[in-house]
């Protein structure tokens, strides 16, 4: 079985810096890891392949520092590693990023199974995962917390719901989100950390891929952020105490003031 | 302090310290109080391909030495000395293989060791044997194409956990100890038993027992060397190791370290952090420097050893005894440091102290440890 796993760098931090001017996040001088949604990806990727053969590759795209996400993913257990980077992607939205990753999947051998973590921690949009299979024009399951069958044809899981499971079948091939309950990833291993540190990756740019050059980076990206900004905390409500009956009066006639 | 590690070796004491922080850390208390053997901490040290950095390639083995065993060692017990000595005592254990065993030993059990599939152990110690290790009363006699052992081996480290003990018998006991002999023998073995898990001051994540032979029949083909050489062989076996009894002893000097100057930057009294009084302070220098020398001198000595040095009886013995002195006084100043919340067992600190004295008495008390290093100076000196 051949599995795609979609990773993102991340700052190490859930604190992260936005450029006032640009909207967009400060990367410099914070530590840089994998998403760790995505370590979950990563994991039940590998799991899979050790169930049923195969090769496990991890996709990102970045700046050129990347490489060392990807280069942890091999110490994780992945096979190969795809760096997509170019000044050209610079300042993708969610729509542009998952069109850009979807290109570069496309340019890889058949795949039968593309996982990405349900969302990013330093966009926290999860869409880039529904996005690519967007793209791909495949199916998609989202917060996928178990895998329970998987053969080359199809797979049925169980996807999170706010009130418990949906069980879904689904042909392959497709994609899907995971969440955190999927797995408990695994340590790296110096074997795997050994290899990564010799292996070569795959690198790729805007010119490699078969995209549409006005749907890449800043140009592509229908989404604008106007501001960030936090929001003001809400002010402590008027407390009103006396004997009930009086109290009860005295909360009409000031809602009544406030035209409810 | 920049100890010039190559990147191989940093690579293997982050990812020990990863899995010390985020895998022993959070369970050294639970472990402490169930004095359980924490099997699922093994099974992640042995996916993490740890168990056989210090082991020749060619039997699956990372091919690194001592240096790489005590940073391992070291960053283990800086989360929990007990947890971290599964792993130790398990190089305790296949030291003897490595350094005296057979090829046709070495292809048989080493490779299961590297992997971490198997833990090994050391069996020397008896009730009457302790520092006079010379006058253990355990026998192999030999029987045809086999041994047969008898006899009680005490306060063994895995012991009941490990799969592959290396026992120092007597073939020939009216040789005293040139007639010790070093044998292999794996668990499960018929005539093999072990005894009560021992109940410890410290340490308690880490099995002890007895390990009882009684008519215990041993391959011939398990003789490690020759008949006669058993001292030999565990006199090598612990100046090999005692690097890594001093860097479990920096470790845990560390780990208490860690959590008193934590404590002292945010416990206030009198209107200001603890830390910003002299009192404290001095303290805390000692206690960094203290440590600092320690793993020098660890580190110092386990590069002896990896350099094939012939003779590290003396550094070895210089090494255990310091850093183990170290890390008892550190470990008691840092229970004071953090006062009355120090002496409670909710917080980490008194468990450091109760593991650092440990590392004062076993493989060797400090008091035979100064016996070796003094014999060795003025064996030196009369060579002059």
């Amino acid at each position: 079985m051949n599995i795609i796993v979609c990773i993102k760098q991340v700052p190490n931090t859930t604190d992260v810096r936005i450029d006032p001017v640009t909207n967009t996040l400060i990367r410099d001088g914070v530590e840089s890891v994998i998403n760790p949604f995505d370590a979950y990806a990563i994991e039940e990727a590998v799991r899979i392949r050790e169930r049923c053969g195969g090769k496990v590759t991890a996709v990102t795209m970045g700046p050129p520092q990347a490489e060392t996400a990807l280069k942890e993913a091999i110490g994780l257990g992945c096979d190969e590693g795809v760096l997509v980077s170019d000044r050209k992607f610079a300042g993708s939205d969610t729509w542009a990023t998952s069109y850009t990753l979807a290109c570069a999947i496309q340019k890889l051998d058949a795949y039968d199974l593309v996982l990405c973590g349900k969302q990013a921690s330093d966009g926290d949009t999860a869409q880039v995962g529904p996005g690519i299979s967007t793209h791909l024009d495949i199916p998609q399951v989202t917060y996928v917390k178990k895998i329970v069958e998987i053969n080359d044809k199809s797979a049925r899981v169980e996807r999170m719901t706010e009130e418990g499971y949906d069980v879904v079948e689904v042909p392959l091939p497709c994609l899907f989100t995971v969440v955190k309950e999927i797995n408990t990833p695994r340590m790296p291993s110096l074997k795997g950390m050994m290899r990564a540190k010799s292996a070569k990756l795959v690198k790729w740019t805007a010119a490699d891929l078969d995209a549409d050059p006005a749907a890449l980076g800043l140009d592509g990206s229908p989404t604008r952020v106007v501001k960030i900004f936090t929001p003001e905390p809400r002010k402590g409500g008027e407390m009103i105490s006396g004997a009930t009956g009086e109290v009860a009066r005295e909360l009409v006639e000031l809602l009544k003031g406030e035209v409810v | 302090m920049d100890y010039l590690l190559t990147e191989s070796q940093i690579m293997i004491r982050d990812l020990a310290r990863k899995i010390a922080v985020e895998k022993i850390k959070p369970v050294a208390a639970q472990y402490d109080e169930s004095e359980e053997f924490a099997w699922p901490v093994m099974k992640i040290l042995a996916e993490s391909d740890l168990f056989g950095i210090y082991l020749p390639e060619a039997y699956g083995g990372m091919g690194g030495g001592i240096l790489e065993m005590c940073l391992v060692t070291e960053e283990l017990s800086r989360a929990c000395g007990g947890i971290a000595l599964g792993y130790a005592g398990t190089g305790l254990g296949t030291l003897p293989i490595l350094l005296h065993g057979s090829e046709e030993q070495k292809k048989k059990y080493l490779p299961d060791i590297a992997s971490g599939k198997k833990l090994a152990a050391f069996c020397i110690t008896e009730a009457e044997a302790g520092s006079d290790a010379g006058s253990i009363k355990t026998t192999a006699r030999k029987e045809g194409d086999k041994y047969i052992l008898n006899g009680t081996k005490q306060w063994i480290t895995n012991a009941g956990e490990a799969e592959i003990y290396t026992v120092i018998a007597l073939t020939d006991k009216a040789k005293g100890v040139r007639g010790a002999s070093a044998f292999i023998v794996e668990k499960g073995t018929k005539g093999m038993e072990f005894g009560k898990k021992e109940k410890k001051m410290g340490i308690r994540a880490s099995a002890t027992r007895e390990v009882i032979f009684t008519d215990c029949e041993v391959p011939a083909a398990n003789l490690i060397s020759r008949e006669g050489m058993g001292f030999i062989v565990a006199m090598k076996t612990l100046d090999t190791s005692r690097p890594g009894v001093a860097a479990q002893a920096v470790g845990i000097a560390q780990g208490a370290l860690d959590c008193a100057l934590d404590y002292s930057r945010t416990r206030v009294q009198f209107g200001a952090p603890i830390s910003s009084f002299q009192a404290v302070q001095h303290m805390l220098a000692d206690m960094g420097t203290q440590i600092e020398a320690a793993r020098a001198l660890a580190y110092s000595v386990a590069r002896m050893v990896d350099s094939g040095a012939k003779s590290v009886s003396k550094e070895s013995a210089m090494a255990k005894l310091f850093a183990s002195d170290v890390a008892m006084k550190v470990a008691v100043d840092a229970v004071q440091i953090m006062g009355g919340y120090g002496y409670m067992r909710d917080y980490p600190v008194e468990k450091f102290m109760r593991d650092a004295k440990i590392t004062q008495i076993y493989e060797g008390t400090n008091q035979i440890q100064r016996n070796v290093i003094a014999a060795n100076m003025i064996k030196e000196a009369l060579k002059k």
